[in-house]
């Protein structure tokens, strides 16, 4: 018989946990209660707790010591962990996450969708990004990554009654329930050969040779090929463009940013922690996945004439960037500036993305169409808007000097340290795609600054007060973090992960 | 008794949960092949834990057991959603959007 000991909780390290699960039984309960007209207080009441679960996240970076255990005890220390990366990941998602909430208010109230639902599912899939940012034992991130995805499969499909919107859901589920099974077996494997599943101890046992090198292989690339799915890299993206094209278009921005970022949180903790030893299998598959991301992403995205649809594809190219340095990591010593790279990548473009995707909703509220032809004029009549866009267009191309430029110069800086034929391959490859990607990114532009307006209606467009607030985040990040790349060198300083087996 | 039984048992059950992803065309018998994926990784999780002598497996399958739940509940009421619009649950027909 075993006697129990009880683990020691670090309240304060789950505190941002803890208040999202109160915020989320709050909205449920509130909804319950307000009459229909009121039902938007469920929104502001989501975007109040996203916030105030950024508090303790904040305290813990200026207080707290460098590496927290939130659970210790016997055989429990070191499963799920706070340290610096996880706190930046942390802030990024609940940033992400009250951006989503300014982007989905109006939408939800004048759509007619059922609203006191979709901000329990949004705050519940936040909270299970930032349990994914702590995770470090396989089974918390299994139960994160179905956390998160589970209500994002609803919120795809949120428009009941639209055909498009049930296709985009059912989709992404079952694409992403099936990446999910795939997954698991590979981890019932690393199981098998670790006994144990804290990553830390799977990261000393996969050393690729005794007898069980083949069932090593396998469990890598099992577990690796379910993220891919996550994070949407070729050729396991085909769910992602039809999914973006049939959400509701704050869905698709939370899906594009903040769940993508999920499933790179997932793949840097995996290969930091659990697979650094085997790097001889995860970096030719991540590098031909990233090449093969980066331009299937980019040449599809040429053809597109839909504006969610194109920039769909764009963020499956852009996903491609953020896998150039983690297929290129232990390689020559990088692994640090590996790390920087995605981490400042998943930032700058999550700020971009976000923006991007507002400056549509706002489009859209007038145009009601998603084509990039609706576009066509829109500096004679919002002039603002077409600035927005022009700033987040250029960002997302890595034009300088705003905040793509400085994330793609750190994922070729981690590439080039690499070095040898994987670093500077994928570096060429990365440079024409970057190049190619302008091309569809210009084309916007130009419809925004030179073509006439399709309908010759030139009323200016009402971009409510929440869809402003949210441009005004997202534009001056974008540009902040362009001319002064110095104000993420805080994040420049982490070098490794909690718990890291480093060879 | 060889750990080798429970492993094929897995693998084979894996195998067939796979192939019914790919080949079955309505969209509740995929959802079933999905189960029986997640059922060999509980028979593997639970052999590798008599292996290894440890309990971290047993956990890990209850935890896949509760999860696999709420993540069909999830998947009827879509499959219903679809049903109700189109009156036909064949996924070949899901093909409104395109390129």
């Amino acid at each position: 018989m075993f006697a129990f000991s009880s683990p020691i909780i670090d309240y304060h390290a789950l505190a941002p946990e803890l208040v999202l699960a109160a915020g989320i039984c709050t909205v449920l309960l509130v909804d319950l209660f307000v009459p229909d007209s009121r039902r938007w207080i469920t929104g502001t009441l989501s975007g109040f707790f996203m916030l105030a679960a950024l508090l303790p996240v904040v305290t813990l970076a200026v207080l707290g010591d460098d590496v927290r255990s939130a659970l210790s005890g016997e055989g429990i220390t070191g499963r799920y962990v706070v340290d610096n990366f996880a706190l930046v990941m942390k802030a990024l998602f609940l940033l992400s996450g009250y951006v989503v909430v300014l982007l989905s208010t109006n939408e939800m109230e004048e759509g007619g969708y059922y609203q006191g639902e979709f901000y329990v599912m949004l705050l519940s899939s936040v909270l299970g990004m930032v349990m994914m940012a702590s995770s470090r034992d396989l089974v918390s991130i299994f139960v994160a990554l179905e956390f998160l995805s589970i209500p994002a499969y609803m919120m795809a499909a949120w428009k009941k009654r639209d055909r498009k919107s049930n296709e985009a859901g059912v989709k992404y589920y079952l694409l992403g329930v099936f990446a999910s099974a795939v997954m698991l077996y590979g981890m019932s494997l690393l199981f098998g050969i670790a006994g144990s599943t804290r990553l830390s101890d799977i990261g000393e046992a996969i050393t690729l040779d005794g007898d069980k090198i083949g069932v090593q292989v396998v469990g890598i690339v099992f577990v690796i090929v379910g993220f891919a799915f996550k994070v949407s890299a070729v050729p396991f993206h085909t769910w992602a463009p039809d999914t973006y094209e049939g959400a509701p278009t704050p869905v698709t921005a939370f899906l594009s940013v903040a769940s993508k970022a999920a499933g790179f949180v997932a793949l840097v903790v995996l290969i930091f922690i659990a697979f650094p030893l085997a790097y001889d299998v995860y970096r030719p598959f991540l590098w031909v996945m990233a090449a093969l991301t980066m331009t299937v992403g980019n040449v599809v995205a040429l053809k597109q004439t839909n504006i969610v649809r194109m920039l769909a594809y764009s963020s499956v190219s852009q996903g491609g960037f953020i896998l150039m340095p983690l297929a290129v990591a232990f390689t020559n010593g990088n692994q640090g500036a590996s790390l920087r790279a995605v981490m400042v990548y998943l930032i700058i473009y999550a700020a971009t993305n976000l923006g991007a995707f507002a400056v549509v909703i706002a489009v859209s509220r007038k145009t009601r169409s998603g084509e990039i032809s609706s576009f066509g004029g829109l500096f004679q009549y919002a002039p603002g808007l077409t600035v927005m866009m022009t700033i987040f267009l250029a960002s997302l191309a890595g034009i300088p000097p705003l905040g793509g430029w400085y994330a793609k110069f750190g994922a070729f800086r981690a590439a080039v340290d690499a070095g040898g034929g994987w670093g500077y391959g994928i570096a060429v490859i990365a440079a024409v795609n970057a190049v190619i990607a302008t091309a569809y990114y210009i084309t916007v532009m130009r419809e925004m600054w030179m073509k006439p307006v399709p309908d010759g209606d030139t009323t200016p467009i009402k971009v409510p007060a929440s869809l402003q607030a949210a441009l005004a985040i997202c534009g001056v990040a974008t540009l902040a973090f362009g001319v002064l790349p110095g104000l993420i060198a805080e994040v420049g300083s982490i070098t490794d992960l909690a718990g890291a087996f480093n060879p | 008794m060889l750990i080798n039984n429970f492993l094929l048992l897995g693998a084979v059950l894996f195998c067939i949960g796979v192939y019914g992803v790919i080949a079955r065309k309505n969209a509740v018998l995929v959802l079933m092949s999905i189960e029986l994926i997640l059922n060999s990784v509980n028979i593997n999780l639970l052999a590798f834990d008599q292996l290894n002598g440890t309990n971290d497996g047993a956990v890990f399958a209850l935890y896949i057991i509760a999860i696999a739940a709420a993540e069909v509940g999830v998947g009827l009421a879509m499959v219903l959603l679809i049903f109700r619009n189109r009156k036909t649950i064949a996924l070949d027909d899901l093909s409104e959007m395109k390129g």
